[in-house]
């Protein structure tokens, strides 16, 4: 289909930077506009963010559309609905990417559906085959027991692509683009939702994507009180903790330290697993990591399939003399500086 | 107190829960094999949903008709959501529905839920443990034109809306909609219940009611792999080596010696 040109970004913005998963997927999406032949394109939406369009120039955006109101300060379903489609309406692109995201979790598939087309949610590789030029997305399936690798011929062919699997660009503070401002056109009727109130669930010290360590307990903790052990341990290792699916549901720990399929995707130098079974839906979250250590008392639990050391044994008898030693050598490191 | 009418959309799929090691894929028909052993459920999503439900009816009073589309339902598993508390069971049972994606699907159950007619609340999971494309539910809020509040970890109904607790990527926030409208339900709304007796024994005594194409008014172009807008090109299995060396030791005081001793010489730490 001739009309369709072009791939376009979906960006999203995080403590009035670009989000991490945006420089990423403008390195992502400059490769297949590269290889289609074809610009990119980065969307923004958002209150007081204008200034922003050159940073997504700078990452590798040729145009830049903004939408830039304080009615859309903040992520709202219907609203971001209205001008996403509004602009993929515009300028027809022929591929259209977003973060899988609580963002592109929600906005992606409702664009998608609205616009008559398909998108595929959670993409850890996407190429353009050589003789059709069809997009192709590849996504874990079965908890990451298996990937498929999907086309779509309605247009635009649209996917969500999964945080840090792809690298972003280097800033390339010359590149030249342009910037496009759009009008929202905001129409009333059509707002159904309305957020009453935004909870930041502040985690003490390093955040979960951003630490180089990372201690995560599983199921095997037992107790919010079991974690405050693996708080200690990550603090000492200036790193953070994270957890499985049953803390995070059984109350342990808040959702915002959960790694895994349906939570935080981390890709620290040092993951110590502790009392978790490491089932293919948590080590989606963690299979970034460099090194693995695993401290499980069952050896037949999937971790030690995954991890690069592991230890058999009681986390409870363990943990402390680990976190010991560990407290003695980063001491004695201090000592010597 | 109003009664609310709620539908929950139910998928059976391969129990999640099943070793990762037991997967195997047919490679010619771009398959996934069941191993033997590995038995049919709902989907744990798709239970919390129904949870999310069942609690508002415990609140409120209403009435909650499960939905549930595939090929081979097998009567055990689909009758769950009736013995945990559901009122009604409507299979979309038909060869026609076999090999559909998401967009397919999302048709035919918006079909599906016209026909039901009088609704509140859609609710849905997050998406399903098999494809785990989370596209669903707001497919069917697009095709019929519903507000849509994705992730709930908690829902309560009063004065004619809906007000919800959408979990975020660094915490939660607190979400109005006007009804009807369409939630989809994440796990950290909290465990299922447990059917009890009485459940069991009144669900089996429900017929469930079984829809075709027909009965829905669908477009036989638009469900099943005929309404497919993606095509399935390849399906693999990744590679995992298992490569992990076990630290042994006589107390767990040697072992973490030698863990460290490892980490030390490999300047991980």
């Amino acid at each position: 289909m001739a009309e369709y040109k072009g791939v376009m970004i979906f960006g999203e913005v995080r403590e009035g930077k670009l989000a991490a998963v945006t420089t990423e997927l403008l390195g992502c999406g400059r490769n297949l506009a590269d290889a289609l032949g074809q610009e990119l394109y980065c969307l923004l939406v958002g209150n007081d963010i204008t200034s922003l369009a050159g940073e997504a120039i700078a990452y590798g955006a040729d145009r830049v559309y903004v939408v830039d109101t304080p009615p859309m300060k903040d992520y709202d379903t219907d609203l971001y609905l209205s001008v996403s489609e509004k602009v993929a309406r515009q300028v027809m692109p022929c591929i259209v990417l977003f973060g899988q995201t609580a963002i592109g979790r929600d906005l992606g598939p409702c664009l998608a559906f609205r616009l008559g087309t398909a998108i595929s949610t959670d993409c850890v590789e996407l190429a353009i085959e050589p003789g059709s030029k069809l997009l192709l997305q590849t996504k874990p399936v079965y908890g990451d027991n298996a990937r498929a690798t999907f086309t779509c011929e309605s247009y635009p062919q649209m996917a969500t692509v999964r945080a840090r699997v792809m690298s972003s660009p280097e800033r390339d503070g010359s590149r030249e683009g342009q910037i496009i401002n759009v009008e929202a056109s905001l129409d009333a009727p059509s707002v159904r939702t309305k957020v009453i109130k935004r909870v930041v669930e502040e985690s003490t010290g390093i955040k979960l994507e951003d630490a180089n360590v990372v201690v995560c307990g599983g199921r095997g903790i037992g107790s919010a009180e079991g974690f405050k052990k693996l708080e200690k341990l990550a603090e000492i290792l200036k790193g953070a903790v994270g957890a499985s699916r049953p803390p995070c549901d059984n109350g342990w720990v808040s959702n915002s330290l959960l790694v895994g399929l349906t939570g935080k995707i981390i890709a620290p130098d040092l993951y110590i697993a502790v009392a978790l079974s490491g089932s293919s839906q948590h080590m989606t979250g963690c299979s970034g990591a460099r090194n693995i250590v695993a401290i499980n008392k069952d050896p037949e639990a999937n971790i030690f399939k995954e991890a690069t050391l592991g230890i058999i044994g009681d986390w409870e008898e363990l943990l402390p003399v680990f976190t010991n030693k560990i407290e003695e050598l980063m001491a004695g490191r201090k000592k010597d500086r | 107190m109003t009664a609310v009418r709620m539908i929950v959309c139910c998928k059976q799929v391969p129990d999640p829960e099943a070793p990762p090691e037991s997967f195997r894929i047919n490679p010619e028909l771009n398959r996934i094999v069941l191993p033997p052993g590995v038995s049919a459920v709902i989907d744990p999503y798709a239970e919390r949903a129904l949870e999310a439900a069942l609690r508002v009816k415990d609140d409120q009073g209403g009435t909650i008709t499960v939905l549930s589309l595939g090929t081979n339902l097998l009567p055990d598993v689909v009758i769950k959501p009736l013995s945990m508390g559901a009122d009604e069971l409507i299979l979309l049972d038909d060869e026609a529905f076999a090999g559909g994606d998401s967009w397919s699907t999302a048709y035919a159950l918006s079909m599906a839920i016209k026909k039901v007619g009088d609704y509140d609340l859609i609710f849905c999971g997050r998406q399903a443990s098999d494809w785990d494309a989370g596209q669903v539910g707001p497919g069917i809020a697009e095709m019929l034109g519903l507000p849509l509040v994705t992730i709930a970890r908690k829902i309560t109904v009063g004065n004619g809306k809906a007000t919800v607790e959408k979990v975020t990527d660094d915490g939660y926030e607190v979400v109005e909609v006007s009804l009807p409208a369409l939630v989809t339900v994440s796990n950290e709304v909290g465990e299922p219940r447990y059917p009890t007796i009485k459940g069991i024994m009144g669900a089996r005594k429900k017929e469930p009611v079984i829809w075709k194409p027909d009965d829905i008014g669908a477009e036989s172009s638009w469900i099943g792999a005929a309404g497919c807008r993606t095509k399935l090109l390849k399906l693999f299995q990744p590679v995992h080596e298992g490569k992990c060396e076990i630290i042994e030791g006589d107390s767990p005081g040697e072992a973490i010696a030698n863990l460290v001793a490892k980490l030390k010489e490999a300047r991980i730490v």
